[in-house]
């Protein structure tokens, strides 16, 4: 199949950029999204010109490298699949393709496709972590944590900081990753005793590194490739109103 | 206190609350309203009237609970604008609502609306050769009803009220969803029926106040 597809070039993070119009031909459905771009990328470096360059690293699904805007919608037009794991099958031969970086005022560009999502470890390194004494491996089911949280946890951890909730938020927030972090730890025993501390400084730090505000409208949920509900973000508003509530 | 003043959740629940009151506010305030199909509404207003400390008390609340509402709704968005400096090309919004987008501008008709409102019926200086105030019924009562009906027949200031409940189903059809959301009321298994009793609020509430300009314009109200 042949594509027409306007990808954003951006030389560098003080660099205006511009969408630029490239043609993908004889591209197989079999191939992933990013493997159409390697295709394209060949063909750039054989004729003399700069390759387009975009963020990738395990490609299957579960870095949250990839971070592409695919005709309007973060992570493209399947639902709850990564770049990576987007399949040409999903386009149809002719079709017109725009590819966007993340855009977010803490997602500055590095250049064409990439931007730096550090401010989301800076969320993480805020509180994202357990920093009490849980001495060693404890025996099996020797700390006993409901099935029902132990789910929860896990469904809150496989969030893969990807930013794509930031990328579709009207607001540029990044309160889905938050509230998947704070929620993750707060279920489990060991997260449990800074929950409290926790989704303070982790919020604070998001409106600190330039993220907006959660106004609710669950765009965020629609494009996120893990399936991390907004409910956890309910969840995160308990925490904060329980935390504010003990305060001593 | 402070500190929920600039955290991102705690405006979110400054938000829902001073929000909250403006719904009961709002909801009561159509209640009293329809006494004008049974003709009550001159009773209504006297016994309203009747109590000035009280009325003022919660005129007063009620302006601090708008500013606060107003206040941190224009902090909020112009924090969310700054967050997202370039637009997109090509956007496609999946799950976001047009009344969950326009919070700011159909809050800001609103705004306007109770100006307006507060001119034209408290102050009631839009028409004041039928201000209630001036026109006794027969039972010796402001004539509220004869002013509702008098106004209303105009079709300007109908078209007014129309907008402005336009304005109000928008806000109330993203707000009183929003706010279960912010108040952390909301979980996988409720959301869907939170959504749609948000809708059905918002309808109701707009059916209800727009029924009186359309019951005058047609004649109903007598």
């Amino acid at each position: 199949m042949d594509l027409f597809l306007y990808v954003w070039r951006q030389s560098g993070p003080e660099d205006k950029g511009s969408l630029e119009q490239y043609q993908a031909r004889d591209i197989s459905p079999d191939m992933s999204f990013l493997e159409m771009l390697d295709e394209v990328n060949e063909e750039l470096t054989r004729e003399g010109r700069e390759p387009i360059a975009f963020d990738h690293d395990c490609r299957e699904g579960i870095c949250g490298s990839c971070s592409q805007v695919i005709n309007g919608i973060p992570h493209g037009p399947q639902e709850k699949t990564t770049v990576c794991q987007l399949h040409m099958r999903h386009f149809r031969d002719g079709d017109t393709i725009y590819i966007e970086p993340w855009r977010a005022r803490a997602f500055p560009v590095i250049k064409d496709l990439i931007v730096d999502r550090s401010s989301l470890d800076r969320i993480i390194q805020a509180g994202g972590y357990v920093s009490v004494h849980t001495g060693g491996v404890p025996d099996a089911n020797a700390v006993l944590i409901p099935k029902t949280d132990a789910e929860k946890a896990m469904d809150a951890a496989e969030c893969i900081g990807c930013g794509a909730c930031v990328a579709a938020c009207p607001n540029g927030s990044a309160m889905l990753f938050t509230a998947a972090k704070v929620t993750h730890l707060a279920m489990l025993p060991q997260g449990r005793v800074e929950a409290a501390r926790r989704v303070c400084v982790m919020t604070e730090a998001m409106l600190r590194e330039g993220f907006g505000n959660c106004s609710n409208h669950y765009e965020c949920q629609s494009v996120c490739p893990k399936g991390i509900k907004v409910s956890f973000i309910a969840k995160l508003n308990r925490e904060y109103l329980k935390s504010v509530a003990d305060k001593p | 206190m402070a500190e929920l003043t600039r955290s991102t959740v705690g405006r979110k629940i400054f938000m829902a609350l001073t929000g909250w009151m403006m719904i009961l506010f709002v909801a009561v305030h159509l209640l009293g309203n329809t006494t004008v199909y049974s003709g009550w509404i001159n009773a209504y207003a006297e016994r309203l009237h009747a109590l000035p400390p009280l009325l003022w008390a919660y005129r007063l609340f009620m302006s601090v609970v708008v500013t606060v509402h107003i206040f941190f709704g224009i902090q909020l968005t112009l924090e969310n604008r700054r967050a997202k400096p370039a637009p997109y090309f090509v956007k496609k919004h999946l799950r976001a609502t047009f009344a969950g987008r326009t919070m700011i501008w159909s809050g800001t008709v609103i705004g306007g609306f109770l100006l307006f409102h507060l001119v034209h019926f408290t102050l009631q200086l839009i028409f004041p050769e039928h201000a209630a105030n001036r026109n006794m019924d027969s039972a010796g009562r402001p004539d509220v009803l004869g002013m509702v009906i008098y106004s209303f027949q105009h079709l300007a200031v109908s078209c007014i009220y129309g907008i402005a409940v336009a304005a109000l189903f928008l806000h109330l059809f993203h707000g009183v969803e929003s706010s279960f959301q912010s108040f952390g009321l909301q979980s996988d298994r409720t959301q869907r029926f939170i959504v749609r009793a948000g809708a059905v609020a918002a309808t109701v509430v707009a059916s209800g106040y727009l029924s009186i300009p359309i019951a005058a314009l047609l004649g109903i109200l007598k």
